[in-house]
């Protein structure tokens, strides 16, 4: 019997020939993720239980970003039991505040992340790691506390949706748009349980930026995770960061099997903007009417690549945030904040009159650095506009691209980038002039 | 046999609500049954009582895998969750915690807010005492009840040496 490609992934982490969609098996992932937050409780959900060492520390990647730089004096006391936590038990993925960044922008970045891997993270936005053709799913603090006793948890198998896109979206279209409209297409919980594996021919010429930020909101859509199987994008990506080698034929004789297939039109598609309080609830930014903004919110795990910033700051280069407005720019990594500098972006941010933060999951739970009062209203980047997300109960959130929040803060209302006088092209049109080589074309 | 009055919510109802990202570095389930559900529904943590029981439609815990969401519930004395489907990681996580769930669209159809339910956990009956429907939750896979049997997944590691099999 074939194969997803999800199901190959598990069969080889499950030591067995083959396994199908709703069974239960016993999985040892390549690589566990936590962060300060699922950490501790899994720390002390650990020694609860009588253990104190870890299985095996080359396992783990230890990341804290949620409430660090310490937001207060709790927050320091978790980073700081985090941290023993690590040094005791060696870890050595450890990565410390100036040497890393938000975790899913960190592990690719890192080489952590390959095709084939079998990956597990006390985050539910691990489904990032789907755009290099991982099989990454988010967990919970037992489970991370499971997996330090014994490196090994139990998964059922899913199934595995096709969201195949057709046609061409217009030129101001990111990967952001194509994700929140497949979500407005199949709602909250379209693909329940299951996996959304990305195709398409303009799929195919993605960049691996747009990539991340699709697969890191395949959770929105109430999947288990999202994964587009490795093409020459991923290729490239991988040799550029050091990722380990991984057996591209094997993986290929899955492509093309799928439970579902669901076929998603672009044509002439615009950029999307989400409503709150659903990241589902997208219509085209055209269709938004006037909504004043308090605050811009741009980076983070969903857009917070150098690209996304690019992209910003094409934008605001030359001109200013609108007066009642405040843009917060969250570069997803210290290396994205460090080429980001090189490149001159941040003095582009800065000269418009935004603020820079520290890589930090920060304001887009709520958590700190630009949390929202009562009544204010944020564009924002990230994945989720859900009530009371990024602050008070009574804040409203809506998200987008990162272009259309760099033109929105300068509009001070959320509006479409050629709306503002002299933008005539996208800084990083995503359609390019020449296709590039793939295999893996779907024609189903 | 467990019984209590019910909570009823609605679909996709997102773990930042159960439990708001701002509380999120709280670990015990006592302290953060103060704030449980309070973006939701403000009265619960005030009112609820031990034993009394949420009922939910679809997707119920999306979003966030943030285990503190069903740690919440759990300290807040609730004996079992009814919806009529978990997002993927609450379901992990409920089950891991030892926090009762039961997966029926029946009941989360037909029960409303103060209904009283009495819940054979281990066979998934439901009843519902004031107008004696009954209803038949979906068993669970044989690993998962050995899990729940064990009431979590580290008390069921302690118990089975060998691991998870």
């Amino acid at each position: 019997m074939s194969m997803t490609l999800v199901e190959k992934i598990i069969a080889d982490h499950a030591n067995l020939a083959e396994v199908h969609a709703g069974e239960i098996v016993v999985v040892h992932p390549d690589l566990v993720l936590a962060n300060e937050l699922s950490g501790i409780l899994a720390i002390e959900t650990f020694f609860r239980h009588g253990r104190d060492h870890i299985f095996d520390p080359d396992q783990w990647v230890f990341v804290p970003d949620h409430f660090v730089p310490a937001r207060d004096i709790r927050a320091a006391n978790t980073a700081r039991r985090f941290r023993e936590f690590a040094y005791e038990n060696g870890i050595q993925k450890y990565y410390e505040l100036g040497r890393g960044g938000i975790e899913h922008v960190l592990l690719p970045q890192e080489g952590l992340i390959w095709p084939g891997a079998l990956v597990m993270g006390g985050d539910s936005h691990t489904c990032t790691y789907g755009a290099l053709g991982a099989f990454a799913i988010g967990v919970g603090s037992t489970d991370l506390a499971a997996l330090m006793v014994s490196g090994e948890l139990w998964l059922s198998v899913p199934e595995t949706v096709q969201i195949v896109y057709r046609g061409t979206p217009s030129p101001w279209v990111e990967g952001k748009d194509m994700i929140l409209y497949t979500l407005g297409q199949i709602g909250g919980d379209g693909a329940h349980g299951q996996v959304m594996e990305f195709h398409g021919a303009l799929l195919r010429t993605l960049s691996a930026a747009d990539r991340f930020t699709m697969c890191n909101m395949a959770v929105e859509g109430g999947a288990m995770t999202g994964i587009i199987p490795p093409d020459a994008v991923t290729q490239a990506y991988i040799v550029a960061h050091g990722n380990k080698y991984y057996d591209e034929k094997a993986l290929s004789t899955t492509y093309g099997n799928a439970h579902k297939i669901i076929d998603i039109d672009i044509t002439g598609l615009e950029p999307q903007v989400a409503q709150p309080f659903s990241p589902a609830n997208s219509v085209p930014v055209s269709a938004i009417g006037d909504v004043p903004l308090d605050q811009v919110m741009i980076g983070y795990c969903t857009n917070g690549r150098l690209e996304d910033l690019r992209r910003a700051a094409h934008i605001l280069a030359g001109r200013s945030v609108h007066p009642h407005t405040r843009l917060l720019i969250t570069p997803g990594s210290q290396q994205v904040y460090q080429q980001a500098s090189a490149e001159g972006l941040l003095d582009i941010f800065l000269a418009a009159g935004a603020m820079i933060s520290p890589p930090s999951c920060g304001a887009c739970l709520g958590g700190h650095l630009g949390v929202l009062g009562a009544g204010e209203t944020a564009l924002s980047t990230t994945n989720r506009n859900f009530v009371g997300r990024v602050g008070d109960v009574k804040s409203r959130v809506y998200l987008s691209n990162p272009t259309v929040a760099a033109a929105s803060a300068v509009a001070g209302r959320i509006i479409a980038p050629q709306e503002l006088p002299g933008l005539v092209s996208h800084p990083q049109q995503v359609i390019p002039t020449t296709e590039l080589w793939s295999p893996l074309e779907v024609t189903a | 046999m467990i019984e209590g009055h019910v909570w009823k919510y609605g679909d996709n109802v997102d773990t930042d609500v159960i439990l708001p990202g701002r509380y999120v570095s709280l670990t015990n389930p006592a302290d953060l049954a103060q704030h449980c559900l309070e973006d939701l529904d403000a009265e619960f943590a005030q009112h609820v009582r031990p034993g009394d029981i949420i009922v939910a439609g679809s997707n119920f815990g999306c979003g966030s895998s943030r285990e503190m969401a069903p740690l919440a519930i759990q300290g807040s004395g609730i004996s079992c969750v009814i919806a009529a489907s978990f997002a993927p990681i609450f379901y992990r996580n409920a089950i891991n915690i030892g926090l009762p769930i039961l997966v029926t669209q029946q009941v989360a159809a037909e029960t409303k807010q103060g209904d009283i339910l009495n819940v054979d956990l281990l066979t998934g009956r439901v009843e519902n005492v004031l107008n004696r429907r009954i209803f038949q939750a979906e068993p669970f896979p044989l690993l998962l009840n050995d899990i729940i049997r064990s009431g979590g997944l580290l008390p069921y590691l302690t118990n089975n040496r060998q691991g998870l099999k």
